[in-house]
């Protein structure tokens, strides 16, 4: 099982991401370069954060013009699995490949800080280890987190099931208080109609060992690798 | 262009050292000679009134691979690895234009490390701010922490601590000292050095603007009214084309292709080429009509002093330019030759075919002048220090006044700084900010660094001396209570005018105490920076010899906190409280007095204590440790209460004999730490506090929800934390 990490000029977060897959699950992974054009032979397809060129312009919007991003959107549509985070999330939202934006936070900041979501789809291929309902502990880190969508948007995410996590009070409660940057819904992560692109600000990668405070952020990559498997 | 006086005067030299300057060359520079001589020859780059007391520091140890002179220092953690760090001052920039100011500072001691071959791993910053009734301080506390965290964040190093303080002595210079840690791997260090005569030099990064020109020559002098006006000196930071410079140095450092690299900092083009070839006693020829630039029309004069930031100079061995400009290239950045190594020991810059400069480096470098600045003691000093105890009433509700301190901006929680930055990106932090010190783990070994950065300049003001003695023991001690041992310091020396024989008092006399505590717990200078002219209309700051400290732990489960954890376990103080309210934060908050004399320091009760805490961790025993300083015991026992996770409460009994009551909560009474254990570990603590021969009391017990300290202190838990929450958010509002 082989998983690809995007390197976008001004990633930041591919050797965290790249840590977690190679040394903490044992699969096999490999750096890919924003200018290749070919993700042959990988099995997923990971976009991690960072700051994409610098994010000067909007979050994501340049990345998504990078030469590997065609490639995504085709191996996207052949149903391979990519997860987005963060930066990657911006990036696939600026792509088309998953619906809505990402604003600027509500409160104007920067927010680096445990929060916690509600896992509200435990259907995908990112998300079966965890139980349907459950809280997890992971970080946020960003400036442009406050996802908005339309009205008919958001009528699809919630109908099809694709909003995947929502920021949550620590016993599972959906209130504003719990809403870090301003999310409509509080949406925190969210999947592609076809459940194979999942998009979200969270940290999983930030998550995996107890000495960093927390493991909630394993099951995504145990899910996926579950998903693979089959 | 003629040289006028008026011009040499424009240049910050005087009229001896425009003197030198022609016996230097035996003859009158060229305007662009003069420029590069006014920069060589400031403060800021040449030290020249800060040298000779410099010399004084110890600098050496076995397990320094790199002392002061470099662009970082660098010491031997074993596995071979090795650890790259130093602090850097952006004062006079962050007070004109704080969100830029301060972006580029840390722009810039990024750029020191990662030149050094290593990656950073952690960056820490001091900041000193103004009185919070100054309406510029909310101001500049706001755009200096987001140009922090935009730099940081974006290029991805995580910022993991620091200290920030307010004080009216800040109100026209305030302070920003930026520290970057990196790990290198010993064999592949790198220096600045531009050895083998043919060698190409290569520039690499962003292209030269008319940006920051003259900025090492405006921070190396006091502000005068309107000094807000020089915005154009200040520089503007990319971190994007940093985060490309990093990432493809780090790749080019793979090869063996370099053979020096030098960031360009303040004095640019000038400083960093004049550098590389003073350390490796040759020459260097630069053609400026080569160097990549963002407008047309710039001169020679232009071009060599700029300050643009994102700029690197590489020497590299001849035949492999175009590989190495190959990997910059992959990384779309721009890089081309500029110019060669000599063996002539001369700088000569060319403009094409015509010569605009040529000096020898010597001139430049070795025999800059040397000041020996007459220095005083202040008629003053004594003034200050005079304080009449008895005249300073004990409060009646010592409740109130802890929750007065809690609820103070110098110490209330800093959340609302470290949110703002990420300092959890690279997931190594496993001490993240909030406790005595932040600790870094090194993936692929079972060891982490702890740091630190402090610094008391209300002491220093009063007593440089034994300020500059506890600035370093304090550092050691918040770097000992996480559980690691002190490898090396660097530091950062921000003060007034040095041309004022009292500023130049308060310089050495900070330095002999910081000297006399390097000695004493030996630890190593191995990098630094010095500040001076932070001095508005003739006010000039406290003295503020802030330290940067790095710690090694061997074993990263033995880590430490200042929290304490469970219900039921002792609490103890290691050290002796004494009567000593004199220089303390509470006599400033409470009485608004800002004298008398600072708490006294014997660094050999504080070697014994620090020792004592450091074998007790490693021997399993220690629960939590918390460093005693601003506000005292009960300030220490109420941050100890309050775990972000885990809240608790505590019963306290302290045996002050005849000490005043508040003198016994709130002095600051150094080399104590308060420790928790269980009960089971008393005697084994007992017996590792006796044999360092630190003095150990235990003191009381965690557990409830209430901080009780016998006869004089009972608060909810809860209060404590609704004191210390919100502060700055509220100030900032």
């Amino acid at each position: 099982m082989k998983f690809a990490i995007l390197v976008f000029p001004g990633s930041n977060c591919d050797h965290d991401c790249y840590h977690v897959v190679k040394h903490l699950m044992g699969q096999d992974a490999e750096y890919v370069w924003h200018k290749s054009t070919s993700l042959e032979g990988f099995d997923c397809v990971i976009l991690p954060g960072g700051f994409s060129y610098g994010d000067y312009l909007r979050t994501g919007s340049i990345a998504r013009f990078s030469p590997v991003m065609a490639e995504v959107e085709r191996f996207a549509g052949k149903g391979g699995l990519v997860l987005g985070i963060c930066n990657g999330f911006q990036i696939l939202c600026e792509a088309g490949i998953l619906p809505g934006v990402l604003m600027r936070n509500e409160g104007l900041k920067f927010i680096c800080k445990g929060v916690t979501v509600r896992v509200e789809n435990n259907g995908t291929p990112f998300t079966s280890s965890y139980s349907a309902g459950r809280v997890l502990s992971m970080p946020i880190a960003h400036a442009d987190g406050n996802y908005f969508a339309d009205d008919d948007t958001l009528k699809a995410l919630e109908d099809n099931g694709q909003i995947v996590f929502r920021y949550s009070t620590p016993d599972g409660r959906i209130t504003p208080g719990a809403n870090p940057n301003g999310s409509l819904g509080n949406i925190a992560g969210i999947v592609n109609r076809r459940g194979n692109v999942l998009g979200m600000m969270p940290h999983p990668e930030r998550a995996c060992e107890e000495e960093l405070g927390g493991t909630d952020g394993r099951g995504i990559f145990e899910s996926l690798i579950k998903a693979l498997g089959r | 262009m003629e040289i006028t006086e008026e011009i040499v005067g424009e240049h910050g030299l005087t009229k001896d050292e425009y003197a030198r300057i022609i016996e230097c060359l035996g003859r009158e520079p060229n305007i662009v000679e003069l420029g590069i001589f006014s920069v060589m020859w400031s403060e800021h780059c040449s030290y020249k009134s800060s040298r000779r007391h410099l010399k004084k520091f110890p600098t050496s140890a076995p397990h320094v691979l790199q002392g002061p002179g470099e662009n970082a220092g660098i010491v031997d953690i074993g596995d071979g690895l090795a650890v790259a760090f130093k602090m850097e001052s952006h004062n006079h920039p962050s007070f004109i234009e704080p969100y830029q100011g301060a972006a580029t500072g840390v722009g810039g001691i990024l750029r020191d490390i990662f030149t050094m071959g290593a990656r950073p791993v952690a960056s820490l910053n001091s900041l000193r701010f103004g009185s919070p009734e100054n309406p510029r301080t909310r101001y500049l506390l706001e755009g200096v922490v987001e140009g922090i965290a935009d730099y940081g964040n974006c290029i991805g190093v995580p910022t993991v601590g620091g200290e920030v303080y307010f004080h009216e002595c800040y109100d026209g210079n305030c302070l920003v000292n930026a520290m970057t840690v990196g790990i290198v791997k010993r064999g592949r260090i790198f220096r600045g050095s531009a050895s083998g005569a043919g060698n190409p030099v290569i520039y690499v990064g962003a292209r030269t603007g008319r940006d920051g020109i003259h900025g090492a020559t405006m921070a190396s002098d006091v502000f005068g009214e309107g000094g807000e006006e020089r915005r154009p000196t200040v520089q503007v930071g990319d971190p994007f084309t940093e985060k490309l410079l990093l990432e493809a140095c780090l790749e080019v450092f793979r090869t063996d292709y370099v053979v020096g690299i030098q960031d360009m900092g303040a004095a640019g083009l000038t400083s960093s080429s004049v550098e590389m070839a003073s350390r490796a006693g040759t020459g260097i020829e630069i053609d400026c009509a080569l160097v990549p630039r963002r407008e047309e029309g710039m001169t020679p004069y232009e071009l060599m002093l700029s300050e643009s930031q994102e700029r690197m100079l590489l020497v590299v061995r001849r035949g492999c330019e175009d590989a190495v400009m190959e990997i910059f290239r992959k990384w779309d950045l721009e890089a081309c030759v500029i110019g060669r190594v000599t063996d002539t020991g001369r700088l000569r810059v060319m403009d094409g075919t015509a010569v605009a400069a040529d000096i020898p480096i010597a001139a430049l470098t070795d025999e800059a002048p040397q000041y020996e600045r007459p220095s005083k003691r202040p008629g003053w000093q004594d003034e200050v220090t005079r304080l009449e105890i008895g005249s300073v009433s004990v409060p009646d509700d010592l409740n109130g006044v802890l929750l007065r301190l809690l609820s103070s901006l110098n110490l209330c929680d800093r959340g609302w700084i470290y949110t703002q930055y990420d300092h959890m990106v690279r997931t190594d932090t496993v001490v993240p900010p909030g406790s005595d010190s932040a600790v870094i783990r090194i993936k692929g070994t079972t060891k982490a660094l702890a740091m630190t950065v402090d610094c008391n300049s209300r002491y220093c003001f009063l007593d440089p001396f034994t300020g500059g003695a506890i600035a370093v023991a304090e550092a050691a001690r918040n770097v000992t209570v996480s559980g690691a041992r002190p490898l090396a310091l660097t530091d950062c020396l921000n003060f007034g005018n040095p041309e004022r024989p009292e500023v130049m008092w308060q310089f050495e006399n900070s330095i002999l105490g910081m000297r006399e505590a390097c000695l004493k717990l030996a630890i190593p200078v191995v990098s630094g920076n010095v500040s001076f002219y932070n001095e508005t209309s003739g006010n000039a700051v406290y003295p503020t010899p802030t330290v940067g400290m790095v710690g090694l732990l061997d074993d990263i489960e033995k880590r430490t906190t200042q929290w304490f954890k469970d219900e039921g376990d002792l609490i103890a103080l290691l050290g002796a409280t004494l009567e000593e309210i004199g220089g303390s934060e509470y006599l400033k908050v409470v009485h608004s007095l800002d004298r008398g004399l600072p708490p006294r320091i014997d660094l050999d009760t504080e070697k014994k204590v620090q020792h004592a805490c450091r074998d007790a961790i490693a021997g399993g025993i220690i629960k939590s440790a918390h460093d005693v300083s601003e506000g005292g015991l009960a300030v220490a026992l109420a941050e100890a209460c309050l775990s972000p996770s885990t809240p608790v409460g505590a019963t306290v009994e302290l045996q002050g004999g005849d000490i005043r009551e508040d003198a016994l909560l709130f002095g600051e009474s150094q080399s104590r730490i308060i420790i928790s254990l269980e009960e089971k570990d008393l005697e084994r603590m007992k017996g590792i506090a006796a044999a360092n021969g630190a003095p150990f009391t235990v003191i009381g017990r965690v557990g409830g929800g209430s901080l009780r300290i016998k006869g004089l202190i009972d608060l909810k838990v809860k209060e404590l934390h609704e004191a210390r929450s919100g502060v700055i958010e509220d100030f900032v509002k």
